[in-house]
């Protein structure tokens, strides 16, 4: 895999169907509906005042919601070249546009926000990026927490450029 | 002979000060809270660009954030307050507005 900056664009190349996979998951991984843990830390509270909680929920949080799904649905609508790669197993070239730099870093954040919620990883698991393999779905989600990490962090250089 | 304004006020008093709304509304901080999710960069970029911070003193609040689990980054009257950490909230921080004591 490999990152390039382009003139208008971010470009990952090279991209192996497994992180391929991974990424088209993105989308699916920011649905916090039926999760709670996942939802209160996306949603999390403002205040110790019930007061403010209270009318937090009425106000902002429909504010916050809409702000996620449009990233997330940008993220989405990226993600459509990786189902233009001609052989089932080839390597994909993926690129994102300057423009949906932000949304990106949004849901990849939502994204991994969620999943360690999920599972609730603890401060070490978070730390530790050289653990392997992977033998299970929790496994599995913190390979992606890191791995979002990871392309938030080739962003964010770039971004700084 | 007495001075004409001598005799029915001697010395005023003041029974209690007043104060603005803006005053009453001052003490509200935004306070950032730790969190082992976040990467530290993001953490910086979101601090410069909600605050308007350089990137010298955005890193300065977010090592604090790190190191002690939390930051004020911002103090004053709470309208302020609370969009100061809807913002954050919409960059998925773990943010609060608190009264201070």
């Amino acid at each position: 895999m490999e990152f390039r900056r382009q003139q208008d664009c971010l470009e990952i190349t090279e991209l192996d169907p497994f992180l391929a996979e991974l990424l088209r998951q993105i989308p699916e991984s920011c649905n916090v509906e039926g999760v709670e843990t996942a939802q209160q830390r996306i949603f999390c509270a403002p205040a110790k005042e019930q007061e403010i909680c209270a009318e937090w929920k009425v106000y902002v949080e429909p504010e916050l919601r809409r702000l996620f799904r449009s990233a997330t649905e940008t993220v989405e609508a990226d993600l459509q070249q990786l189902n233009g790669c001609t052989k089932p197993f080839a390597n994909c070239t993926l690129r994102i546009p300057a423009e949906n730099a932000q949304a990106w870093l949004n849901a990849l954040n939502q994204a991994r926000l969620a999943i360690a919620a999920k599972y609730n990883f603890t401060d070490g698991e978070l730390c530790d990026h050289y653990r392997s393999p992977i033998g299970s779905r929790r496994d599995l989600g913190l390979f992606q927490v890191n791995f979002y990490g990871f392309l938030q962090e080739f962003i964010l250089q770039d971004l700084e450029l | 002979m007495q001075s004409s304004f001598g005799s029915t006020v001697d010395n005023p008093v003041i029974e209690r000060e007043t104060s603005t709304a803006e005053e009453v509304d001052l003490p509200w901080q935004v306070i950032v809270h730790n969190d082992p999710v976040n990467l530290m960069s993001y953490v910086t970029m979101v601090f410069q660009k909600v605050f308007g911070l350089t990137k010298e003193r955005a890193e300065k609040h977010m090592l604090e954030v790190h190191q002690i689990g939390r930051s004020i980054l911002w103090s004053g009257m709470r309208e302020r307050a609370e969009l100061y950490v809807q913002q954050l909230h919409g960059y998925l921080l773990l943010a609060t507005l608190e009264r201070t004591n």
